[in-house]
């Protein structure tokens, strides 16, 4: 077994009882655009404490593991306009969605949701399917 | 204890995040590149977060949530376009970019420029959704 597939379930791992936990304790679902949403839209206005206590550890600690580590690669690409309108798609797409991977992904496919399940098919899909186009036909990826 | 709670859960997301790989936007394209030098880590990491997270579900039937209120209400099974558009939409930026919204918060602290400008640019588009959501469902109930 690829050394990086072992990474990948030990960190899926860590994903799901992530979620787990917050479903269990705060009876809340775990999905990174509708948390990070809203508190842009006012939507989760009433419960932003929650939502923002998340969010920073989200942010810290895989933030101080790569101080320690020295480092961590995101191989993002330097292409300006590919940041910024994959930025947009990600943003827009996955709030008139209503989730993204981790709540559609994870979270919804998880309680055999057939949104969840419908979302995913899609998400995976189109990126595939930009993949293809953007890297193999136009060369620009 | 809520908000305790809540900044572990980050915390665990965003480690299994970097661990697992997915906050490297190469092992991500990687796997949407079915045609080229196909990575399937993707899949290890769904299938990896989704045992525990069935089990939780389960767990939810007999249960309330340890710090009150209920838990989430059944799913709906309506499909409707919003969730097409929408995850098309979000499928295309995810492929362009190797960016999802969960890593794209947790790489904010090694990203450098180029992820503080997808961050932007991601709740620019988050809050331009309401206005997308409302024509839709407008369009929706005309044709």
């Amino acid at each position: 077994m690829n050394i990086d597939w072992l990474y990948g379930l030990i960190g899926g791992g860590l994903i799901g009882t992530a979620g787990a936990l917050f479903l269990l304790f705060n009876g809340r679902i775990m999905g990174a655009s509708g948390l990070v949403g809203g508190l842009i839209d006012g939507s989760g206005r009433h419960d932003w404490q929650e939502r923002a206590a998340l969010i920073a550890g989200l942010i810290a600690v895989p933030g101080l593991a790569a101080l320690v580590m020295g480092g961590a690669d995101t191989h993002l690409t330097d292409k300006v306009w590919v940041i910024v309108v994959g930025g947009l798609l990600v943003g827009v797409g996955t709030r008139i969605a209503n989730g993204c991977t981790s709540g559609h992904g994870v979270c919804g496919i998880s309680r055999l949701s057939v949104r969840g399940i419908v979302a995913t098919l899609f998400y995976i899909g189109a990126g595939a399917l930009t993949v293809v186009i953007f890297k193999h036909l136009l060369g620009v990826l | 204890m809520r908000n305790l709670m809540a900044f572990l859960v980050g915390g665990l997301f965003g480690a299994g995040l970097l661990i697992s790989g997915m906050t490297d936007t190469r092992k991500v394209q990687g796997w949407l590149d079915i045609f080229g030098d196909w990575d399937p880590t993707l899949a290890f990491v769904m299938g990896g977060a989704i045992i525990p997270m069935a089990v939780a579900w389960q767990m939810t039937r007999t249960r309330r949530p340890v710090f009150g209120g209920d838990f989430p209400a059944p799913t709906d099974p309506t499909i409707d376009r919003k969730i097409a558009v929408g995850s098309i939409l979000f499928g295309a930026g995810w492929g362009l970019s190797g960016l999802c919204p969960g890593p794209a918060v947790a790489s904010l602290g090694f990203g450098g420029w180029g992820g503080l400008a997808f961050l932007a640019a991601m709740l620019i588009g988050m809050g331009l959704a309401p206005m997308a959501k409302s024509r839709l469902d407008a369009g929706g109930a005309t044709g």
